[in-house]
């Protein structure tokens, strides 16, 4: 499989290259766009899986009280406003005259019924009862007013809010997850209306003439999935789709010179990080550098894990392994969002430093560890662990790549397997609570922190500070707090930023697109000249 | 012949079990499908809870005889990741990839066989050399690539075909099929010729060598002494003989097809099987995998039992036993 895939590689590059210089002949109609996303939904019903594919379709057809804006903002949606009556109750002022695409009107009773849905979906692989969760009470106060009740301050509601689209009870009542798949229930209040699906095809969609908002550019939509790298940019340069998202790395160079051709890219909220062992007395994967295990364990001194974070030439990954796709960060999400901390730097890439607090911790030459990636997940992931890997090795730690598929890597890094770990992560919530809730805080099921906290790494000032963030509704204090907890995880070293991905599109020359940070491709935001 | 059947079947029921046994054993060493299934904001308590709805908070076998159990009531389980019963998802795929084989299928003998026997004719003369090395070429060129060059000459440079997916369709018998509307058509055709450059070039070899063994034989000169005309002696008594071997591979290469289209589906976004099982298997949908695997190795059975009913149609004296002599 590995044979195969090399040679494929570099006969896609062969191919990709003759035809860019060859150039596209046709142009497609006017007023239809289709466009050619990486992913495909698995499902149509918006409430029945979590994943972005499924999210990014259903934000064509439905949409939710509150929206993210390119910035993973919050902005009115459905609701044109809201305000909080006390600590507990947030109320919501629904637009008058949202209608439906079979022409009934939005009313409170379509929102109150789309928020106790999703915690009814059954065999759902990750469903969204995790946004409604913290609402303990909603109700209609008057015909345009809902007011929404949680158990404690909950500033997270907003974010919460935009995963959930708002479908029409009348089509949905009754409905299970797998007849949206017919196209019943796909009644939304979106700029598109639903035609056509294929499963992993296609979906068509036609502009909805009675959308309250901006008319989209275009009359006729249609998303075509295509997953393999060379075959979606093959359908962009036959003129077969007119736009992509998802460039391969690879052939960016070569697009960024195609006259007839527009990039777009945007720093995302997807975070590359390494993790280390700071809490185990013995690590399985770190040994001395004749390969034997270490009595002790290094990572657990934080002038070794400071070491690592210098030996780290980030800007040298962002040029040469990931073609400009790759900023380098300190923090843990980019800086538009809740608890960027302009004040914490890209840690400065220093080996001199690096050996020095080696020598300072006891190990003037070094030690042998284990880097463990994916190899199928984040862009370029497993070529950033073998570059980490060379880094490390110039101050004398011996480190080792091991890289598997994220089907393999995610059981065993789970179970603490690793010692030294690559990984990704999305704040989807447009805060750093997400990162810091997931990967930093103390693992502890009955609050849901640090589900991928694989090794366990504690402190206890961590997690009061996120706790009293995620009940601070005040913005400017909760990123405050934010910036602190982060300011504590990342001087801590437990927990390494590498850089934020950068998401790519690419399309025709005289179509626009103003690209998202949650890397969401949505037809009705391309323009045309 | 009945008796026949039964044992056939016996012994496929039996290697359908093995089978999926395997794959389950296989899958289940691999990884836990919750930590791939579900998303980044899911808490423990969701994923416990995830975990319990799909079964997998079971022991291996208690889930593999749940498994087993359900599959007598001929239900192969859900997926994962859709939602939807495993065999629903294989069955909307089938169409598509069944077209892609069939139009591939049909092409290599529209095209392998005529030149086959062309060569055979004229062995050893310019046209076999040319045909042959064609054949060789044909069997040697990896799919994949040559499915890219299509694309980049036909569609990115000429524009004349689409570079990937299937057209508009219309439904046949309550089947969506794409060859029966013009833009169908043009999406078929890459692919198609895609798939079928592997068994063109089989198909001419086997020609070839079965009408250089066939033409010497008596009938024929038999045949030709009674003075029939050319045309009709090979396209009618030879014709008939060749096409005996070419039927046996043909079966077996199309179950081959119809299994590893995985190739030319994914170079041209082509919406067929392959790629689910692909994709299944990345994200580990247990049901997905084994209902596919069971399916395919079905296919296979149904192909070959075909393939000897024909065999006895075509040459009488094949019988079917019950016992091997």
């Amino acid at each position: 499989m590995t044979r195969y895939h090399r040679l494929f590689h570099a006969l896609r590059a062969v191919s990709i290259a003759c035809a860019i210089a060859l150039g596209p002949p046709a142009m497609a109609q006017q007023g239809e766009l289709k466009l050619a996303l990486s992913a495909a939904p698995t499902s149509l019903d918006p409430h029945f899986y979590n994943i972005s594919p499924n999210l990014n379709l259903a934000e064509h057809i439905f949409e939710s009280l509150v929206k993210m804006n390119p910035d993973v903002q919050p902005v009115p949606g459905l609701a044109k406003s809201w305000k909080m009556v006390d600590k507990l109750t947030w109320e919501f002022e629904l637009r008058p005259d949202v209608r439906f695409h079979d022409g009934s009107l939005l009313t409170t009773e379509d929102v109150l019924w789309s928020l106790q849905r999703p915690a009814t979906i059954v065999g759902s692989p990750g469903n969204f009862a995790v946004y409604t969760k913290a609402i303990v009470s909603a109700r209609a106060v008057g015909t345009h007013t809902i007011q929404l009740t949680t158990g404690q301050p909950y500033p997270l509601l907003l974010s919460d809010l935009a995963a959930i689209a708002i479908l029409s009870k009348r089509a949905t009542n009754g409905l299970a997850s797998e007849d949206f798949s017919n196209g019943k229930g796909l009644v939304g209040t979106g700029p598109y209306k639903f035609e056509r699906f294929v499963r992993d095809d296609r979906v068509e969609l036609a502009r909805f003439d009675a959308y309250w908002g901006p008319r989209p550019a275009w009359s006729k939509v249609t998303l075509r999935f295509i997953p393999n790298n060379a075959a979606r940019l093959a359908a962009l340069l036959a003129g077969d789709v007119q736009a992509l998202d998802n460039v391969p790395p690879a052939d960016l160079a070569r697009l960024r010179t195609q006259p007839n051709l527009t990039l777009a890219s945007k720093v995302s909220y997807r975070l590359i990080f390494l993790y280390l062992d700071a809490a185990r007395d013995r690590s399985p994967y770190v040994t001395d550098k004749a390969g034997k295990p270490l009595a002790a364990n290094p990572l657990k001194d934080r002038r070794v894990r400071e070491a690592i974070s210098h030996a780290i030439d980030r800007q040298a990954i962002s040029d040469k392994i990931m073609d400009g796709l790759g900023q380098p960060t300190g923090n843990l999400v980019p800086s538009k969002l809740f608890g960027y901390d302009p004040a914490l730097p890209v840690p400065a890439y220093n080996p001199a430093l690096s050996k020095r607090l080696l020598a300072q911790a006891g190990y003037p030459d070094g030690f042998g560890i284990t880097l463990h990636t994916p190899n199928n997940r984040y862009v370029n992931d497993d070529k950033v662990a073998q570059a980490i890997a060379q880094m490390l090795g110039r101050v004398s730690i011996a480190a080792r790549v091991e890289s598997m598929p994220m089907s393999v890597y995610s059981a065993r890094g789970s179970k603490g397997d690793f010692s030294f770990g690559l990984l990704g992560w999305g704040a989807q919530t447009g805060e750093a609570s997400s990162p810091l809730r997931a990967l930093a805080a103390c693992p502890d099921a009955a609050t849901g922190f640090g589900p991928f906290n694989w090794l366990n790494y504690c402190n206890p000032r961590v997690d009061a500070l996120l706790k009293q963030a995620l009940t601070t509704g005040d913005d400017r204090q909760r990123s405050t707090l934010l910036q602190q907890a982060t300011a504590l995880v990342t001087q801590d070293a437990a927990l390494v930023p590498i850089h934020l991905q950068v998401a790519t599109w690419a399309m025709k020359k005289g179509i626009h697109y103003v690209p998202r940070t949650d890397e969401r491709t949505h037809a009705h935001e391309f323009t045309a000249d | 012949m009945l008796a026949f059947l039964v044992r056939r079947l016996v012994l496929s029921a039996f290697m359908i079990v093995t089978l999926s046994l395997i794959v389950f054993v296989a899958l289940y060493a691999i990884g836990d499908p919750v930590a791939l299934l579900a998303p980044p904001d899911a808490t423990q308590l969701e994923r416990a809870r995830i975990a319990a709805e799909m079964g997998l908070d079971q022991p291996l076998p208690a889930q593999y005889l749940r498994f087993l159990h359900n599959l007598f009531r001929g239900d192969l389980g859900r997926s994962f990741v859709y939602g939807i019963p495993a065999l629903q998802l294989i069955l909307e795929r089938l169409p598509a990839t069944l077209e892609l084989a069939l139009s591939a299928m049909l092409l290599a003998l529209a095209i392998g066989i005529p030149l086959g026997m062309y060569a055979g004719l004229h062995a050893n003369r310019w046209p076999d050399r040319v045909i042959s090395l064609v054949a060789v070429l044909g069997n040697s060129l990896p799919t994949f690539w040559v499915g890219l060059m299509l694309i980049m000459v036909l569609s990115v440079w000429l524009g004349w075909l689409p570079a990937s997916g299937r057209g508009a369709t219309r439904a046949l018998f309550g089947v969506p099929f794409s060859f029966v509307t013009l833009d169908g058509l043009r999406h078929l055709a890459l692919p198609a010729a895609n798939l079928a450059l592997f068994n063109v070039a089989l198909v001419i070899r086997l020609v070839r060598a079965t009408t250089r063994e066939v033409l010497p034989l008596d009938y024929i000169r038999f045949a030709r002494a009674k003075g029939l005309r050319e045309r009709r002696v090979v396209g009618v008594h030879a014709l008939k003989n060749i096409m005996n071997p070419v039927l046996t591979v043909i079966g077996l290469q199309f179950g081959s097809l119809v299994a590893f289209a995985i190739v030319t589906e994914s170079v041209f976004s082509w919406p067929g099987m392959g790629k689910l099982i692909i994709d299944s298997i990345r994200i580990l949908d247990r049901p997905v995998v084994v209902a596919y695997l069971m399916f395919i190795l079905a296919l296979f059975i149904v192909i070959n039992l075909l393939i000897e009913i024909a065999y006895s149609i075509l040459d009488p004296r094949i019988r079917m036993r019950s016992t091997v002599p």
